[in-house]
């Protein structure tokens, strides 16, 4: 099997969730280029395993699915109570981590 | 297993440090007494190293050894040659003085005022310095010696940047202002020479394997360690540098000015008159006996250096309006002295440079204590408020006058011996070099004369004319001072008999032969 | 009998201690202390010049080795006293004029608060003038050296609330200073070339030769020329002479006993004593000769325009030194003549200026001589005694200044060729002079009208007027009376060496012999006789008495100086030699001072404070880096992260 045409496919989910991640300044929007990204990952894990036959891959797009779970579980909830605060979603306005 | 002497002298004023600190805040006179009882304590176990040492015995005496980490090699080695015992004795001599000198200078202010002067801190950070340096002394381990050279630093810091004079002119704010800024100019110069040591402490480790002085130095003679010549350089540049910024050689001088004008003279003089030393101890201790190559690859520069200090420090004396920092560069001078002496690598250049480690600590001492004592009666360090003190104060102004001529190296007061001693050294070996550095016995004549006419003599000038002459105290702490002085300066010989068969190891360390006069004197 | 040489300095160290220690309480007798130590050494002093001369003329040294000073390896000095005719010569000098100058003070400074202080020095200066004379080696010859420098500024000091005896006490301590670097690197050479710089076998002795003259001419003349700087600071010659007339800021009686007749005579002492070094060294005596005749014509001229009558017995002083300077670089010819006329001078000179402390006692502490005038009757004492010494240092026919000037003038001709006819010349021009600016002095002085009356209309208060005058209103029209017996007594003394000692030393050679086994002596050979010289000297002397009389005896002496001629105003301001130095050293050295200050600040710290600074900057733009904004961390991250996949990619295809 010939995976070029699935990791063409990853690649260019990957930049565009990167693209989006950052130009986008809206928070919800910025998370779902995030998980784009981590499922253009998937694809790639999921067709190499499929090339060489064996699981590993499978195994380890599963351990990425459950992670993402719960980082959307902790990212939206930081959104949330972001925005609760200072009613927006926009990331540029929480910028207070600097000196 | 005999008593642990160095240790125990050692110990002993950190010991008192912590209890002077322990002291409750109230009972403010009885942390004097106690740091002052045990700095004399320190003072007893000094003479009796002084007493069991034997000029003629094993080079390193007194010898303690223990492992400490022994993954790197690191061990508590203590061990003291002529040089470390004089050193010894001088800290342990200046100490009882420094800290009877600075008796009132941490007291609180007056009410009103809201800044806290820890009286108990001041007494502690004095003892917590003598013990570090005392250690820095005796320690024949390389990363000890590291460990101490650095330590001092930081009781030091605190006290330059928390203890500055009362008197100022500029208002207490300013004087805040001013005090941070030289302590903090004071640690940043001292860490920044520290780092490049410890870079060149770590490179040692590499090559030698181990930290010990003796066994590197001795493997060094002999031939069975083999450095590459580069190598052996930026070792040797590395320790250096800490010890030149220490000591300190122009051009890495423009902390001392700072902190000694900006700390209390007690303070000050424990800037010069020890911590200090340190850096020219190190020089002959560690540079010489680790890198004789090296050392005579650099002494060209080294003594061009000086010779800058000597010159350029005495000429920015007489430019001074500030007393203090007057003596601050004309210490700068008289360290030049001391280094061109350590690097003209002769018998007597080498004896005069740690006699006069020792001298410069007790001139300095008598000269900044008794401008200390007349600045904090007139609540001002310029030299230009001052004028006929002589009249009203001829105690205070006659001691100023003797601590000016010791440090002008008066013939008859101990520090000429040294100087001339260090002249004649470098001449037989650089006759330029020491012809030059002559000069510098005009120039301090003329900076010490100059501050003491316009302090001193002249019609008297109403601020200073209700000026008390010196008290009980204060005279306390010249007197010996002064005996001192003139005691060395007649009869040298319990330093030198002390100092000279060290300073004889250290030359055949370098492998270095005095020259032979031309014509051989009939006997 | 060697342990007495000790004594003779402890026995004034031990008063110097006790007064400056003693503190009040030693108020009531501090002077008579030290007039007793003082006297106390004399008498040591005396026993041990019987010892000497009941023994053989070569075997009149001794020796005591107290201890070792400062014993390092390669380099031994020690605590060690040599006691020989020329230093027993001095020790005499010394203790006797330093007994009676004691005495003397005694009266003068009887009103002064702090005359146990006074005395203190005075004693700290005849220990370190003993022990500089007494010194067994060089080391220990420049504790003395300085020690009497140190005991000079205290002295010309004394007075510290006058800021010009504040400035002229630093003046020549650092004056001083440069004449004693000389002497230390002369040390430094001695030691690098010898091995050595103790007299014994530097410069040997009856016996054994000195191996002084071993070493090349280029190393003995080097080692002449520092010990000449060194004697030109101490002794006021030329370039070194600035300090001197200034020195007269202090109290008279030290300007007698160390301006004129001990201390300023230590550069004589230090080049007679190593006659072995310049012996071997004719270019250095040479030089030694040169500075001696520049000097003697310099404080000549300087003295015959001094209206200050201390600052032209300073200017005299000078000039004499000068005339022994000159001998002592004549080399064995001269060594006895110079330190004879040392001798003679130290009682002459001293006698005139406690003449002229005693006419300022009774003067209100005037020093311009042009209010003075007529003194004769009031001070018949003082007159007859200045008189004497006076005719004494003009070289007046049998007086001891006419045996001593004469010897050296003669020995000037005698060293031959053309630089002899020049040396000599100078010295007999230098007669002349000297014989006019004393005359000038004496006239001005005690004959002529009594200018201090209605002193009102002369001149206003001068600032050089001493503030001392304590007890009197400013204007107050003095009553010129003769001083009391403790002040007269020690002036009769010296009267009485002025005239006598010229004869006791000369008929039969006397002193010539008694110094002869140290110093060496040769008859020299003179273009001009004996009795040519001895005319012409005289014959000079009554020239210069003559003019003078015609210029101040026979005309009224104007009570304001008039403007004078330009040699004579530059005369007055001691031939701009002070203005040389402040343009050149003072004012030069302020603004090198100044800029080394500011450069300091400036460049050596800016260059630390620069780095520190940029740093802080280099930190301040890193710190920008971190805006807060999570996209610009996620480009940093996307940046690294393509760098390290293209940086493994790259590896991989090479």
């Amino acid at each position: 099997m010939n995976p070029v045409n699935y990791l063409y496919l990853a690649a260019l989910l990957f930049t565009i969730g990167a693209t989006g991640v950052l130009i986008r300044r809206n928070a919800i929007v910025v998370f779902m280029c995030i998980e784009l990204m981590l499922n253009a990952c998937n694809l790639s894990l999921v067709a190499f395993s499929r090339m060489h036959g064996n699981l590993d891959g499978q195994i380890i797009a599963f351990f990425t699915m459950v992670v993402a779970a719960a980082e959307v579980v902790v990212g939206l909830a930081i959104i949330v109570s972001l925005f609760r605060s200072r009613h927006s979603a926009s990331v540029d306005d929480a910028s207070l981590m600097k000196l | 297993m005999s008593f642990p002497l160095l240790t125990a002298t050692a110990a002993l004023p950190a010991i008192g440090a912590v209890a002077t600190a322990a002291v409750p805040a109230a009972r403010r006179t009885a942390a004097k007494w106690l740091a002052l009882l045990f700095s004399l304590a320190t003072l007893a176990l000094a003479v009796v190293i002084m007493v069991r040492f034997d000029p003629d015995g094993d080079r390193y005496q007194l010898t303690e050894s223990h492992a400490w980490i022994s993954e790197f090699g690191v061990r508590y080695d203590l061990g003291v040659d002529g040089i470390g015992v004089a050193l010894i004795a001088l800290t342990a001599v200046l100490m009882p003085f420094v800290i009877l000198a600075g008796w009132h200078d941490a007291d609180p202010l007056e009410t009103g005022s809201k800044r806290w002067r820890p009286t108990q801190g001041f007494f502690a950070l004095i003892l917590a310095v003598e013990a570090m340096v005392i250690l820095s002394f005796e320690a024949t381990d390389v990363f000890l010696f590291y460990i101490f050279f650095e330590a001092m630093l930081i009781p030091m810091y605190f006290l330059i940047g928390g203890f500055g004079d009362r008197a100022h002119e500029h208002g207490e704010e300013a004087a805040s202002t001013q005090r941070s800024y030289a302590a903090v100019k004071f640690l940043l110069y001292n860490l920044a020479g520290g780092l490049i040591m410890l870079a060149a402490v770590i490179g040692l480790y590499v090559v030698a394997g181990n930290f010990s002085l003796p066994e590197i130095a001795e493997a060094r003679a002999n031939g069975s360690l083999d450095m590459a010549t580069s190598t052996e350089r930026w070792l040797f540049l590395g320790f250096f540098f800490a010890f030149a910024v220490k000591a300190p050689l122009w051009p890495l001088h423009t902390w001392l000015p700072n902190a000694m004008g900006e700390a209390t003279a007690p303070v000050a003089v424990l800037i010069t008159a020890v911590v200090d030393k340190v850096g020219t101890f190190a020089m002959l201790r560690f540079c010489l006996g680790l890198f004789p190559e090296a050392s005579k690859w650099a002494t060209p520069a080294i003594l061009v250096l000086a010779l800058i200090s000597i010159i350029y420090g005495a000429l920015l004396a007489v430019g001074q309006r500030d007393i203090k920092r007057l003596v601050a560069y004309a210490s700068i001078s008289h360290f030049g002295f001391i280094i061109m002496g350590i690097f003209a690598m002769t018998s007597q250049g080498q004896s005069g440079a740690t006699l006069y480690m020792v001298n410069h600590g007790l001139s300095t001492a008598a000269l900044m204590l008794v401008a200390g004592f007349l600045i904090s009666r007139r609540g001002s360090r310029l030299i230009a408020d001052y004028g006929g003190v002589q009249k009203v104060a001829p105690v205070l102004a006659g001691t100023f006058l003797i601590g000016g001529l010791a440090t002008l190296s008066l013939p008859g007061l101990a520090p000429f011996v040294s100087e001339f001693l260090v002249l004649v050294g470098t001449y037989t070996r650089y006759p330029v070099v020491g012809i030059i550095a002559t000069f510098g016995i005009v120039l301090a004549a003329l900076y010490t004369l100059v501050l003491y006419q316009r302090t001193m003599t002249g019609p008297v000038k109403p601020e200073v004319s209700a000026m008390p002459d010196l008290r009980v105290r204060e005279l306390a702490v010249v007197a010996p001072l002064v005996v001192l002085l003139i005691f060395l300066g007649v009869y040298p010989k319990p330093v030198t008999d002390i100092v000279n068969p060290a300073v004889e190891q250290t030359m055949s360390d370098v492998q270095k032969k005095d020259p032979q006069p031309e014509v051989e004197a009939a006997k | 009998m060697e342990n007495l040489i000790a004594l003779l300095i402890a026995a004034p160290l031990l008063g110097a201690a006790v007064l400056l220690c003693g503190g009040r309480r030693l108020d009531a007798v501090g002077h008579w202390i030290g007039t007793l130590l003082a006297s106390l050494s004399f008498v040591f002093g005396a026993v041990l010049f019987f010892d000497l001369l009941g023994k053989d003329a070569t075997d009149r040294t001794l020796t005591q080795h107290l201890f070792s000073w400062i014993p390092v390896e390669g380099f031994q000095a020690d605590i060690a006293f040599r006691l020989d005719q020329l230093s027993m010569t001095f020790v005499l000098l010394i203790t006797g004029v330093g007994s009676l100058i004691h005495l003397y003070s005694v009266g003068y400074m009887e009103h002064d608060e702090r005359r146990r202080r006074f005395f203190g020095y005075l004693n700290l200066f005849l220990a370190a003038m003993l022990l500089l004379v007494l010194a067994d080696n060089y080391l220990l010859l420049y504790v003395g050296w300085e020690g009497v420098g140190l005991a000079s500024y205290l002295l010309i000091g004394f007075w510290q609330h006058k800021p010009s005896a504040a400035t002229a006490a630093k003046k020549a301590f650092l004056v001083n200073r440069v004449g004693d670097m000389g002497l230390s690197i002369a040390i430094m050479i001695m030691f690098t070339t010898f091995g050595t710089f103790a007299f014994g076998p530097l410069l040997g002795s009856e016996e054994t030769p000195g191996v002084a003259g071993d070493a090349s001419e280029g190393t003995l003349t080097a080692i002449g020329l520092m010990l000449l700087l060194a004697a030109c600071g101490k002794s006021a010659q030329v370039p070194l002479q600035s300090w001197l007339g200034d020195a007269m800021e202090g109290p008279t009686p030290v300007s007698a006993l160390i301006h004129a007749a001990t201390m300023v005579t230590a550069g004589v002492y230090l080049i007679v004593r190593s006659g072995a070094i310049f012996d071997a060294a004719p270019d250095a005596q040479l030089v030694v000769t040169i500075v001696g005749a520049v000097t003697l014509l310099f404080g000549a001229i300087v003295g015959c325009a001094k209206d200050d009558i201390k600052k032209a017995l300073a200017g005299s002083t000078m000039s004499q030194i000068g005339y022994m300077i000159l001998a002592a670089g004549l080399g064995p010819i001269g060594y006895a003549f110079a330190i004879m006329h040392l001798v003679t001078h130290g009682f002459f000179k001293a006698g005139l200026f406690l003449g002229a402390g005693s006419v300022m006692h009774g003067m209100n502490d005037e020093v311009d001589m042009r209010k003075y005038g007529g003194l004769r009757k009031y001070m018949p004492i003082t007159f007859i005694t200045f008189g004497l010494g006076y005719l004494a240092i003009i070289g007046f026919p049998g007086l001891s200044g006419f045996f001593s000037k004469d010897k050296i003038i003669e020995a000037a001709f005698a060293k031959g060729g053309t630089e002899g006819w020049i040396l000599g010349g100078c010295a007999l021009l230098g007669a002349a002079i000297t014989a006019y600016y004393m005359t000038r002095v004496m006239l001005m002085t005690f004959f002529g009208e009594e200018r201090w009356r209605n002193r009102e209309t002369a001149s206003p208060a001068e600032p050089n007027v001493e503030p001392a005058a304590e007890h009197q209103g400013e204007h107050a029209e003095p009553h010129p009376h003769e001083s009391p017996s403790s002040m007269t007594i020690p002036m009769i003394v010296l009267a009485f060496g002025s005239v006598f000692a010229g004869a006791l030393f000369s008929i039969g050679d006397r002193f010539v012999n008694w110094l002869e086994p140290i110093t060496g002596f040769e008859h020299g050979h003179s273009p001009l006789s004996a009795a040519a010289v001895t005319s012409s000297t005289v014959a000079v002397m009554v020239i210069g008495v003559a003019v003078a009389y015609v210029q101040y005896g026979r005309r009224p002496v104007p009570a304001v100086a008039p403007r004078g001629s330009l040699l004579t105003r530059a005369a007055r301001r001691d031939l701009l030699q002070d203005d040389f130095n402040h343009v050149v050293l003072v004012r030069g050295g302020e603004h090198l001072t100044r800029s080394l200050v500011y450069v300091d600040h400036t460049l050596v710290d800016g260059v630390v404070n620069g780095t520190a600074a940029s740093v802080g900057g280099l930190s301040g733009r890193l710190r920008r880096l971190q805006n807060g904004y999570a996209r610009s961390y996620a480009v940093s991250m996307f940046g690294g992260a393509a760098l390290l996949v293209a940086a493994t990619l790259l590896m991989r295809a090479v």
